[in-house]
């Protein structure tokens, strides 16, 4: 009897422990489009930092501003000189939580739809948002998906009248990062 | 037994429910460690006149349209010197981060000039050891095509050449102040008088002070050490704006120098700032970007 309600006292350490899991990843992909009809404008960084608390379903990323790499060099200048002013912001983050972190099974390979509310941080400006994303779990690694709006005068990102035509309000921000096991 | 799975649902559970404050702090994140370039001390390739520490980035042709007017003071009669006007044509081409060609034109003594220009070392920040400042090296020559004189003396393309070769060191000092210093050697197979040498040794300075994200102040300022006679040239000086819209950079100066390209600029002034002898003039530079796009949009969900 000793031996039976310790090895299920040893399971459920296991298990409490395995449900406690943490990933992260350090080479998540964020990329984001702002172009118009008139100009095309795409960026995508590579080095994306996040971790994601299994248990509470708390979930963070950062990246670096000047991390993000566009096809032309002049419009990466511009896009941290003049519009993000990457010298004085470096960063942008996000710190949130995964409302139905219930309905993810970890230990269950599959796709499961996520609803994630936090404080995006962008430009030295906090603003709530929430959004829809999924986890795709399997075995030991899990993929995070998002695609989400950022309107850009919301972060206080300056667009002269000049090149207001060709810089899209909203700009679409996509999210794909690899996780794994931290331990 | 029981109190240790008590014990254990006491201590453990509440615990694995605690919030993290600090989840990225649990990885070394994005926020140290990491190698990152100084970028944008200048707002074009040049200065002014002379090659700054920017690069124009791979894959890059930028198209530069440069003008020199005539002397502001030679009154309203010449509409302050815009009645003449001198130019350069150029294509640069950025065949790296750190590397870049060009060829230009220009009107004055029919020249042709190409250069090669390539970053050593490129300041950074960030980690222990990186660069304070960035090295640049800069080599061209130029060819004036002129008709020479019936009765010149010399008439071999040897002597219509000249080279030159600079190493420039700058620093972004802060988001606003960069400041360079660019050694110079200009060497002319040929020299117009006898009291000029073939070799020319000249110090340039360069600063640029921004006064909003897209205008800045920027001056330009060559002294030559030896090799001319400094009763006739003087040491070019310019000093102007540099306006950004988008693909464009506009340069709009004042200088007392009307040559476009290192060996013009440096052994060709002879008009002095003191007796008003200034003129107006304009860079304007607009890349494009050739070839194939790199970025890609992953499958979003």
């Amino acid at each position: 009897m000793k031996q039976l309600a310790f090895t299920i006292y040893i399971l459920f350490i296991s298990l409490a422990s395995v449900s406690a899991q943490k990933y992260f990843t350090k080479t998540g992909y964020i990329s984001f489009e702002a172009g118009t009809a008139l100009e095309d404008i795409v960026a995508a960084n590579k080095a994306a930092a996040s971790v994601l608390d299994a248990a509470t379903g708390q979930i963070e990323f950062a990246v670096l501003i000047k991390g993000f790499e566009f096809r032309r060099a002049l419009m990466q200048e511009h896009f941290n000189e003049n519009y993000m002013e990457s010298s004085k912001y470096p960063k942008a983050s996000f710190k949130g939580t995964i409302a139905n972190i219930r309905e993810v099974s970890f230990q269950k390979p599959g796709n499961y739809s996520i609803t994630v509310k936090g404080t995006l941080e962008i430009h030295g400006i906090k603003k709530e948002i929430t959004i829809i994303g999924s986890i795709k779990v399997s075995g030991n690694t899990i993929q995070t998906l998002a695609k989400f709006p950022v309107t850009i005068s919301d972060y206080k990102i300056a667009i002269p009248g000049i090149v207001s035509d060709k810089i899209a309000k909203t700009a679409t921000v996509s999210v794909n990062c690899n996780y794994t096991v931290l331990k | 037994m029981k109190y240790l799975i008590t014990a254990t649902l006491l201590f453990a559970a509440p615990a694995i429910r605690a919030q993290e404050k600090d989840l990225l702090g649990l990885i070394d994140s994005t926020t140290s460690g990491q190698k990152e370039y100084v970028t944008g001390a200048f707002k074009s390739s040049r200065v002014i006149n002379g090659h700054s520490i920017e690069f124009i980035g791979k894959n890059v042709l930028d198209v530069r349209i440069l003008h020199r007017f005539g002397r502001i003071n030679d009154g309203i009669g010449e509409f302050f010197g815009l009645d003449q006007a001198s130019m350069r044509l150029g294509f640069d081409y950025g065949l790296g981060k750190n590397l870049t060609i060009g060829l230009g034109r220009s009107t004055a003594g029919k020249e042709l000039d190409g250069f090669i220009k390539y970053r050593l070392i490129q300041q950074a920040a960030g980690v222990k050891g990186a660069a304070p400042f960035s090295v640049v090296l800069a080599t061209g020559a130029a060819l004036t095509t002129q008709k020479l004189a019936a009765d010149a003396k010399y008439t071999d393309t040897k002597h219509r050449m000249a080279y030159y070769s600079e190493i420039i060191i700058g620093r972004k000092f802060t988001e606003a102040f960069s400041l360079q210093l660019a050694p110079a050697y200009v060497h002319r197979n040929l020299v117009q008088d006898l009291a000029d040498n073939n070799d020319t040794y000249a110090l340039g300075i360069g600063g640029r002070l921004k006064l909003s994200k897209r205008v800045a102040f920027v001056a330009d300022y060559h002294y030559v050490i030896s090799g001319l006679n400094k009763d006739i040239y003087k040491n070019p000086l310019s000093l102007g704006f540099d306006i950004e819209t988008g693909g464009h950079v506009f340069q709009l100066h004042f200088s007392n120098a009307t040559g476009m390209n290192e060996k013009a600029f440096i052994t060709n002034t002879t008009d002095n700032w003191g007796s008003g002898e200034i003129r107006f003039g304009f860079n304007l530079s607009r890349v494009f970007t050739i070839g194939k796009r790199k970025t890609k949009i992953p499958p979003g969900s």
